[in-house]
């Protein structure tokens, strides 16, 4: 298990390593400026766009930028945005914790809604509830993310005129008044992940549930004669949820490159969409900063997945398949 | 990695399963797919949808971008069945000339994932040994990409030079295609190396290579066939999937440029009407939505029919 794990820690570094690597190379290899505003404003000289360049280090080759980057990446150290001139990391963590409230609770929302509806909808397969379950996920994860936005503003914001569809992040929760208001704004954006990601989740463990009730193990229990509550309990759901956790933690991030998409939708100013203002602009070290963010988290989590998926199922045997 | 059950390696359906007193494995998934309602209301649905948009521009001839303010956002009325919209133009019109860009953005880059995939995958699979090892190594990596930040920051770093160079609309069309296609393939590589693991070591295999068949022969005619039925599912999947990511790309304002309205597009440009002319958004979603539920249905009913251990 130890020697395991310190195999995939090892593999890890690599891997962050080369997702660096190749969106810094999309990044320097692509046409087009970063400084090519400045090319257009009539006050900046020549003479002073080379010197920019210079301050930033771009006259220096690639490799070397990317060396020098990825130095001052590992010490933390980001660098600066090309548009506003503050440090990187500032403008990151200014963001975070709006994205990490919305996607947080649809997250959380999604995995209470999703197991046990897929569980109950597996016990009683091919009854109406499972039908109108399954039919309802269907229609979940069919629907772009984009359009449930769209028609629940046009629902909800439009027609009914009960929630407002614009995300206000400057609003301060102080009192009961304000926080009403959080959770109003906070409504729409979070029920349109949370529908997508209860969907996927809940396929997955009707799925597993389904499988499991048909191993062996199951029918002894219930010839031994087990009531089947505690069949259920002890010898189906324990066996269904293990890979259940693991495509949970495996998912995480996920959602936060779904959450691109909703808060793009409803203009909530999160890391995503910090990262397509970025990409709008052309600010390279916002963009490359937290698309290996994204890469790392996916990474990281990834490696949790096993581990769990290591810890909560002791059939699991390590084969070095690599070797 | 770890080693799972050998029915995890979804290469089930290869084995010689002739249920009693039916015909070959083909026609008795075909029997399974059309007892699956759903899966024949995907179908239908999917049929209307392609024909329409193949069909529907010489029928219903209003041009696409003739501009009429007077017109501007009108509600769906006997002379514009979807209405209008900002610009006075028909949506239905647009619509349809639309749906094919959409649907053929999600068909060629199903093509160009599953190539890729079956190509890695088949050699990966067939040779194993370090030239598995490096591939599958560089599947993982891909499998770590963040994909939709990459996505987005291809297309709106490449999308200038490639207009340059083959034209604008053909360009976007080409690098949306190899884009998302290039990001979708290592599920398929992964379903198709496991599927010629296990069927590389049986004996018909064994008997083909005594026989004196190349490597190729025994790639092509006597392994793949055997693991092409996830590659199916897969394949229909990733065309939904593409579908999404067209729109997707589309509503941020990066796919294809204005005069050329895909359904995504349709809805980004919507997005700001949506208190005064809501059908701008309602038509084309729907048909996204549409387009993408019969595919996953038709996509469910496959996996369902080919798979020989539910019957």
């Amino acid at each position: 298990m130890a020697k395991y794990l310190v195999y995939r820690l090892l593999t890890f570094i690599p891997t962050v390593i080369a997702i660096s690597i190749v969106v810094f190379a999309i990044l320097a290899l692509a046409p087009g400026d970063p400084m090519g505003e400045f090319a257009l404003n009539p006050s900046i000289t020549a003479e002073v766009r080379e010197n920019i360049r210079k301050s930033f280090g771009l006259d220096q080759p690639i490799y070397i930028r990317y060396i020098k980057w990825f130095m001052s990446f590992v010490r933390g150290d980001m660098g600066y945005s090309f548009t506003s001139r503050t440090p990187v990391i500032e403008l990151i963590l200014q963001r975070i914790p709006t994205t990490l409230w919305i996607v947080g609770s649809a997250y959380v929302l999604g995995a209470l809604l999703a197991i046990p509806l897929g569980v109950i909808s597996a016990l009683k397969r091919n009854s109406i509830i499972d039908t109108i379950v399954t039919t309802v996920v269907f229609l979940g994860f069919s629907l772009p993310t984009f359009f449930t936005g769209l028609l629940f503003i046009i629902i909800f914001s439009v027609q009914l005129g009960w929630l407002p569809f614009i995300y206000n992040s400057s609003l301060q929760v102080t009192d009961w008044q304000s926080l009403l208001a959080q959770i109003k704004q906070s409504v729409m954006p979070v029920c349109v992940l949370t529908l997508l990601q209860t969907a996927l989740l809940m396929r997955f463990v009707r799925s597993e549930v389904l499988e499991k009730l048909n191993q062996d193990y199951v029918r002894t229990a219930y010839a031994k004669g087990l009531p089947a509550f505690v069949v259920i309990k002890r010898h189906v759901l324990r066996n269904a949820l293990i890979p259940v956790v693991t495509l949970v933690a495996l998912d995480i991030p996920n959602i936060f490159t779904g959450a691109l998409v909703t808060e793009q939708v409803f203009r909530v100013p999160g890391i995503g969409a910090l990262l397509i203002e970025s990409i709008n602009r052309n600010d390279t070290p916002v963009v490359m900063a937290i698309t290996c963010i994204y890469a790392i988290l996916i990474v990281v989590f990834n490696l949790i997945a096993d581990a769990l998926y290591a810890l909560l199922d002791p059939r699991v045997k390590y084969v070095n398949t690599h070797r | 990695m770890f080693k799972r059950s050998l029915n995890q390696t979804l290469v089930s359906s290869t084995v010689e399963y002739i249920p009693p007193g039916q015909g070959t494995i083909g026609q008795e998934a075909w029997y399974k797919f059309r007892r699956n309602r759903q899966a024949l209301f995907g179908t239908v649905v999917l049929l209307i949808i392609v024909l329409s948009v193949l069909v529907g521009p010489f029928i219903y001839t209003i041009p696409i971008s003739q501009i009429d303010f007077a017109q501007s956002g009108h509600p769906p009325s006997l002379e514009h069945p979807f209405g209008t919209n900002d610009l006075g133009q028909d949506i239905l019109a647009r619509m349809l000339y639309g749906g094919r860009i959409s649907i053929a953005v999600g068909i060629f880059a199903m093509l160009v994932a599953i190539l890729l995939g079956i190509f890695i995958g088949a050699i990966a699979g067939f040779y194993g040994g370090l030239l598995d090892t490096i591939l599958m190594r560089f599947t993982d990596l891909c499998l770590a990409l963040p994909r939709l930040p990459l996505l987005l920051l291809i297309i709106f770093l490449f999308r200038d030079a490639i207009k340059a160079m083959v034209g604008q609309e053909l360009g976007i069309f080409i690098l949306i295609v190899l884009i998302i296609g290039g990001l979708n393939w290592m599920v398929v590589a992964r379903l198709v190396r496991s599927g010629f693991l296990t069927v590389r070591e049986m004996e018909f295999v064994t008997a083909a290579r005594a026989l004196g068949a190349s490597p190729q022969r025994l790639i092509w005619t006597h392994i793949l066939p055997n693991v092409i039925s996830p590659v199916l599912v897969a394949a229909t999947l990733s065309v939904s999937n593409a579908i999404i990511t067209e729109s997707t790309l589309s509503f941020f304002g990066l796919g294809f440029p204005p005069d050329i309205p895909t359904w995504g597009r349709m809805l980004y440009d919507g997005q700001n009407f949506l208190e005064f002319a809501p059908h701008m958004v309602l038509f084309p979603g729907t048909a996204i939505f549409l387009t993408v539920l019969s595919i996953n249905y038709i996509g469910d009913g496959l996996r369902d029919a080919l798979d020989p251990r539910l019957s």
